[in-house]
């Protein structure tokens, strides 16, 4: 009993588990950070008066939702890193955590996109037509009255894309960022398979622990935030 | 002219030179319409429609379900775009998009069946947003100039509320604040109180009769005969996309002319 606690406890010592986890929410932020600005640029295009930018947004969200992360998460290394040769950090680590970063953001956005237009349809038509008949363009009618309308509609849909960006975020491996958590967990299970169990039990809690309070916390904003008709 | 400068928003230099008397003299044409035309797929709802309204003109638009009366509001707006034709207001004709058109929709004032108060935004804040972000206006004139809206249509004491919390009633007062807060040289209403309770559609009436008096321009659709009786110069009868009769109110709900509008009228008048 005592020898199989301090091998758990020598196991904690060697890797950096919490230091995974780190990486993690630090690519889920950032992530969801440009995700947010991207998707909501994109929702504004497909919701705009001028069909060339509908489009542009249309055809985005459709490339971006329906090509596999993994590819574009290795894409962003072999296509963007190795072969266009851009670099966005000075060191490995920090190129490739950005490079992840990119990835991450990009293929979210098109679900930040989705989210906010079904926030967007929670806004009655009265609404834009009574903002353009007081003389706003668009762009201040979207800014001012439409979206601050659609994002508390979407605030359900808009959590749920956040907490898939945060499972997702351990695709950030395919784009050499090893000292995330699912790279963590396969050098730990392969040198130490007799704690698979204890290993596995200890990344999956992790992520339960990370994921429920965004949704908790997701549930009760949408509520609060909830626009009375 | 005195009436019509700081109370209903018009601005004294749209005064053509030697103006009229106050009262119900009428001014120059301010909204001129002529051979519009306007389809929604193979349904011809505007059919070569021509109509001046005149500066101080109140106008009431009558007719049954579907005529057109909601797409010809809409269409001086722009809300819908036209087929052909022309519409202009005060001379300038509605430019197609951008900038210039939402200069244009400014100076129209326009109040919706539904209301259609910003949801998020306290009442206060629906009549301040247009001044303050279309007219440039600072926020302490703003709401100066709200607050004195919302007390002449009488809901100043709700200003800090949310539109949800407010009856339909007063909720149609605060639009029609917020579309005078842009001080416009017309004001549509599209049945402004058919989706209200009994009870409060005469407090919008009233409002909107204030707002005759005072010399504003008006294009009013509404089956409401007292208002129109009280405060319309003129009535438009339209149906199935045509303007088929138009008179002076008394005239027209005494001795209508046209078999479709006497049908119409014995329709209303039994209910
Ligand atoms: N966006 C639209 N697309 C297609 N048809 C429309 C649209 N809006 C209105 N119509 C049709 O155009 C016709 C005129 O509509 P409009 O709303 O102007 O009538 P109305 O006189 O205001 O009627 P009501 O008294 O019911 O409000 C109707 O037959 C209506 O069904
Ligand atoms: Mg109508």
């Amino acid at each position: 009993m005592n020898d199989y606690l301090s091998g758990l406890s020598a196991l904690w010592e060697q890797y950096d588990v919490l230091g995974a986890f780190w990486t993690n929410i630090q690519l889920t932020f950032w992530g969801a950070l440009f995700a947010l600005v991207l998707g909501t640029l994109l929702a504004l295009m497909r919701i705009s008066p001028i069909p060339s930018l509908q489009w542009v947004g249309t055809l985005y969200v459709n490339v971006f939702r329906n090509t596999p992360l993994t590819i574009i998460m290795t894409f962003m290394v072999m296509g963007v890193w190795t072969a266009l040769q851009i670099n966005l950090g000075s060191d490995f680590s920090t190129n490739f955590f950005r490079l992840a970063v990119v990835g991450l953001a990009v293929y979210h956005a098109a679900f930040v996109c989705e989210s906010i237009r079904s926030g967007v349809n929670t806004v009655p038509i009265g609404q834009a037509e009574a903002a353009r008949a007081i003389g706003l363009s668009f762009l201040p009618a979207a800014r001012l009255i439409i979206l601050p309308q659609a994002f508390r509609g979407a605030i359900a849909p808009l959590g749920n894309t956040l907490i898939a960006l945060l499972k997702n975020s351990t695709v950030a491996a395919a784009a050499s960022v090893s000292w995330e958590t699912s790279s963590t967990m396969k050098t730990m299970l392969e040198f130490n398979a007799n704690y698979r169990w204890e290993i596995f039990g200890m990344f999956a809690i992790g992520f339960v622990v990370l994921v429920i309070p965004i949704g908790l916390a997701t549930t009760w904003l949408s509520r609060r935030l909830a626009v009375k008709r | 002219m005195d009436q019509t400068t700081s109370t209903t928003g018009q601005p004294a230099a749209d005064e053509p030179a030697g103006a009229p008397t106050p009262g119900r003299a009428l001014g120059a044409p301010l909204v001129e319409l002529k051979h519009v035309n306007k389809h929604f797929g193979a349904l011809h709802v505007l059919q070569d429609i021509d109509l001046t309204v005149r500066r101080g003109e109140v106008l009431v638009v009558i007719g049954p379900s579907g005529s057109g009366k909601s797409t010809l509001c809409r269409a001086i707006n722009r809300l819908e775009t036209i087929d052909d034709g022309t519409i202009t207001v005060d001379g300038k004709e509605l430019p197609a998009e951008g900038k210039a058109l939402a200069e244009l929709r400014a100076e129209v004032g326009m109040v919706f069946q539904s209301f259609n108060l910003f949801a998020h935004k306290t009442v206060l804040d629906n009549v301040t947003l247009g001044p303050r972000k279309v007219r440039g206006m600072n926020k302490k004139d703003a709401e100066e100039l709200a607050r004195s809206l919302l007390d002449r249509v009488g809901v100043g004491n709700q200003a800090e509320k949310m539109p949800a919390q407010l009856s339909g009633g007063q909720q149609q007062r605060v639009a029609i604040a917020r579309a005078l807060a842009m001080r416009p040289k017309v004001m549509l209403f599209d049945e402004p109180t058919s989706a209200l309770d009994p009870e409060m559609v005469n407090e919008v009436l009233d409002a909107m009769v204030a707002l005759a008096q005072e010399g504003m321009t008006m294009i009013v659709v509404t089956h409401e005969m007292g208002f129109a009786r009280k405060a319309a110069d003129r009535v438009v009868f339209m149906a199935d996309g045509q303007i088929v009769e138009e008179a002076p109110p008394e005239e027209f709900f005494t001795a209508p002319r046209s078999e479709r509008a006497r049908d119409f009228l014995s329709k209303i008048l039994t209910h």
